[in-house]
């Protein structure tokens, strides 16, 4: 029997960004508040002294074991999915800080245009513009309402950037100034002005000066030391939730925080649809537990949002076949149609590849959003084109050879390096689209280590994926060759997705919008029929933006500590609700 | 300073490993017996005949805040696989596939056969970090990653001895014996999927294979591959640091002797 632990104001699932930021709102309001962690109590500590690349780039030693848990994955919506097996096709991360203590950095907001895809889509193209199987949507919420959260999360972080000039002003700049110009960086930045597009040095995550945050908590400069992404900083000088958001929310004691806590169920009481606590397992004793709440936030990685709430029977579950259903639906995220790109090699010049920072880069926005004519296109949004210096170890380093050789023997040895610091890398972005044939349930077939189904995603291609890939590569190769490269090797476009999980960017199946029809949560991502449920994180995100996530998550997290807030002191649903959403 | 390495194109490397495993018969599996015994009492790859600094990898390195030196006495030694015979067709096997040449050491030389014993022994050789529940599909999808019964290390064994196999069948010799080029043609079928092996696609052991190979010539020393850091100086990498702020912005290409992460981490506790 599961011991009954005295209720809380609020209980929060998942200890990343989104959780360390209800956290820390709630904490500074004066809540009694509860994080539950799966990991461990990870502290900088852990970080200091270990830059290892066989340990945390092939080990992966800071993401999830699979042993107990894992997700499964297929095409087709009649298929059997596997499981996927190995934690080289699926990264997640755990610990304190989750994912966000290995990501890189790279900090763009999304789009006016993809707030309200749908919409601005139409308007500008008709509703023909928009594929029969894309599950196009807004958000329910517009780039301006977002805006001050946002801006919020950029000063907890300390973001270092400088005006993008394609994108809408900024009310004011950066917090930080931007990270240092590289020669490579520089090479990308005077080819695309030659070209006459718009380069700017990626707004990042890692700190170009000393900062203080708003909260008083303090950042270190960026030493470039390279082990960024998949790694955790050991010098405090990367926005993470640990240099940030759970110090403050810590510095409370009406916040206390419960690490190697596996929260498997989200307690639901049908008759009051309310939400009365989460039950969950200590991964030290085996002990349960259950922790009463006023309000449950879930904001875990989407994989995590989605399962807990199936596994709780909370919601209607999407059916492809009958395309009812909401839980599930639109599941999304940068799968292996996006950053493709191209790959220059240079014979005469070496680069300090083995320096950088994880968002240490340079990027155009020309062809984002809706930037760009898109009449003529056979697909709809776009992306970044960004050439990054995360900086390399050796492992890594060795796969810089043209295809002309082989993968291995004396060929393989002699170019590889050769070209070890003499090759560059352009990537496209793009967004990610949402369709009816692509959603998450659970897997009839394989369990955890507890006897509970893994999540199965169905996932294939649709419309948008194939095409809006062949236009980015074709806009990286016309940098590559301004940029001087000797031989230029474009990525072959996928066939099909194929079941790597690796790239972290993996959202929607809980998503908000302002039509309860088409969307599970409002947009301070409180669920429309469960008044004290908050699913907060990437999980609501309609379809995937053409950035990478993380800026997008803190402010809607941001927005959503607000929601709770507003909830604890006053009660009922926070939002109205507009059929406003067309359901594709 | 950093003790300079080993200078693999030295006169005084009269035979390479090829020559060593061939004219001590050691790896040649049709010896047995006594013989075989007494071959292996000082046989151990890696420890170099001439060269006393080719032995310094395990124990540590003259950088400064390091610990040992020159005469760091060599411990490598197998403790995952069991038959000689299986060790000295990996050992091959990873020659050729990172072969020494006019840059610098191969495989052998670098200690890679060691790194891969010692990698399947731990967690990732027995899978202890992935999903292991049932039921297994390992021929059902071609791009389901590894869906294998078998343990990392079951691959690799179950892999090697069914490369020895496939020699024997194909050119009636062992392995360790035949020719480069025929070596290589025999890893290129593996490479190809061209051979039943079972529990496994042919591919997949061979991308192991392939993949920990270079993994042991790249990882740090203190895994027992890249041996006296010379993978990282042939590929002009200098280990961790603690920050490249001076340099970051440099136009030339920062050149310097590696420090390992023994040295990274203070030289001892």
């Amino acid at each position: 029997m599961a011991e009954v632990l005295d209720k809380v104001d609020a209980v929060v699932v998942g200890m990343g960004w989104a959780g360390g930021i209800v956290s820390a709102e709630l904490a500074k309001a004066g809540k009694n508040v509860v994080g539950l962690e799966k990991g461990n109590h990870a502290t900088r500590s852990d970080y200091i002294g270990v830059k290892d690349e066989l340990r945390f780039d092939n080990r992966f030693e800071i993401m999830q074991s699979l042993k107990g848990d894992t997700i499964t994955s297929r095409n087709e919506i009649d298929d059997t999915a596997l499981p996927i097996r190995t934690m080289q096709d699926n990264q997640m991360g755990i610990d304190l800080g989750g994912a966000s203590v290995h990501w890189a950095g790279a900090s763009y907001r999304y789009w006016p245009y993809e707030f309200e895809i749908r919409s601005q889509t139409i308007e500008r193209y008709g509703e023909d513009k928009i594929p029969d199987d894309m599950s196009l949507q807004d958000w329910g919420i517009t780039y301006e309402e977002l805006e001050p959260y946002y801006e919020k999360w950029e000063d907890t972080a300390g973001i270092s950037g400088e005006q993008d000039p394609m994108a809408p002003e900024r009310n004011k700049p950066w917090p930080n100034p931007p990270l240092n110009e590289t020669p490579s960086l520089k090479m990308f930045k005077d080819a695309a002005t030659n070209l006459g597009l718009h380069p700017f040095q990626i707004a990042a995550g890692n700190m170009s000066q000393n900062y203080e945050n708003p909260d008083g908590e303090k950042l270190n400069a960026c030493m470039y030391c390279s082990f960024c992404t998949r790694a955790g900083c050991d010098f405090d000088a990367k926005s993470d939730p640990l240099a940030t958001v759970i110090p403050t929310a810590m510095r409370h004691d009406n916040f206390e925080l419960r690490t190697r806590a596996n929260v498997r169920r989200v307690l639901y009481d049908d008759d009051s649809k309310e939400a009365t606590g989460v039950m969950y397992v200590d991964e030290t004793t085996g002990e349960e537990f259950e922790q009463p709440a006023d309000v449950v936030v879930l904001a875990a990685f989407a994989f995590t949002n989605n399962r807990l709430l199936m596994l709780s029977d909370i919601g209607e579950q999407y059916d492809p076949k009958t395309r009812e259903g909401l839980i599930g639906r639109n599941f999304n995220g940068q799968y292996n149609s996006a950053f493709h790109g191209v790959r220059g090699f240079f014979n005469d010049k070496q680069f300090n590849l083995y320096m950088g920072a994880g968002a240490l880069g340079a990027a155009v926005n020309d062809y984002a959003a809706d930037n760009f004519d898109h009449s003529d296109l056979d697909f709809i949004g776009g992306g970044a084109i960004e050439l990054r210096q995360y900086g390399f170890a050796a492992i890594s380093s060795s796969n810089n050879y043209t295809r002309e050789v082989p993968s291995w023997g004396a060929d393989y040895k002699a170019e590889s390096l050769k070209y070890a610091h003499s090759a560059l890398r352009i990537w496209y972005t793009n967004i990610a689209m949402s369709y009816w044939h692509n959603y998450v349930d659970l897997d009839p077939t394989y369990k955890d280590e507890y006897g509970d189904p893994l999540l199965r995603i169905t996932y294939k291609f649709g419309s948008n994926e194939k095409p809006i890939a062949k236009f980015g590569v074709e806009k990286c190769r016309e940098i590559m060759e301004e940029m001087g490269a000797d031989i230029i090797e474009e990525d072959e476009i996928a066939e099909e997705f194929d079941h790597v999980f690796s790239g972290g960017h993996y959202t929607g199946g809980v998503v908000m919008g302002d039509d309860p029809e088409t969307s599970v949560v409002n947009n301070y991502l409180q669920m429309w029929d469960v008044d004290n449920l908050f699913v907060v994180g990437g999980s609501a995100f309609p379809q995937f933006g053409g950035h990478h996530p993380t800026p997008t998550i803190g402010a809607l997290a941001y927005r959503a500590a607000e929601g709770v807030e507003r909830f604890l002191d006053e009660g009922g649903q926070l939002a109205t609700a507009k059929s406003k959403t067309m359901r594709a | 300073m950093v003790k300079k390495g080993s200078d693999n194109n030295s006169d005084e490397k009269v035979f390479s490993r090829r020559d060593f495993l061939k004219t001590t018969g050691v790896a040649a599996g049709g010896i047995a017996g006594g013989a075989l015994l007494g071959g292996f009492t000082g046989f151990q790859f890696g420890s170099d005949q001439d060269s006393e600094s080719a032995e310094t990898g395990t124990g540590g390195e003259t950088a400064e805040g390091g610990e040992g030196g020159a005469e760091t006495p060599e411990f490598a030694a197998r403790t995952f696989f069991s038959r000689q015979e299986d060790f000295a067709a990996l050992a091959a096997a990873t020659e050729r596939i990172y072969p020494e040449d006019d840059n610098g050491p191969g495989a052998i030389e670098l200690g890679v056969p060691y790194f891969i014993d010692n990698q399947l022994y731990g967690t990732w050789g027995t899978n202890g970090t992935d999903y292991r529940m049932g039921p297994y599909e390992p021929m059902a999808s071609d791009t389901h990653g590894r869906q294998e019964k078998l343990t990392r290390g079951e691959m690799f064994l179950l892999g090697i001895r069914r490369l020895r196999e496939y020699a024997v069948e194909e050119h009636d010799e062992e392995f360790v014996k035949l020719e480069p080029d025929v070596q290589d043609e025999i890893l290129r079928a593996f490479e190809s999927g061209d051979v039943e092996v079972p529990g496994m696609r042919a591919a997949a052991f061979f991308s192991l294979l392939r993949n920990t190979t270079i993994e042991g010539v790249y990882a740090d020393p203190v895994y027992g591959g890249n041996k006296n850091m010379e993978g990282w100086k042939m590929i002009q990498y200098p280990g961790p640091r603690m920050g490249w702020m001076d340099e970051i912005t440099s136009e030339e290409f920062v050149e310097l002797e590696p420090e390992s992460l023994r040295a990274y981490q203070g030289g001892g506790i």
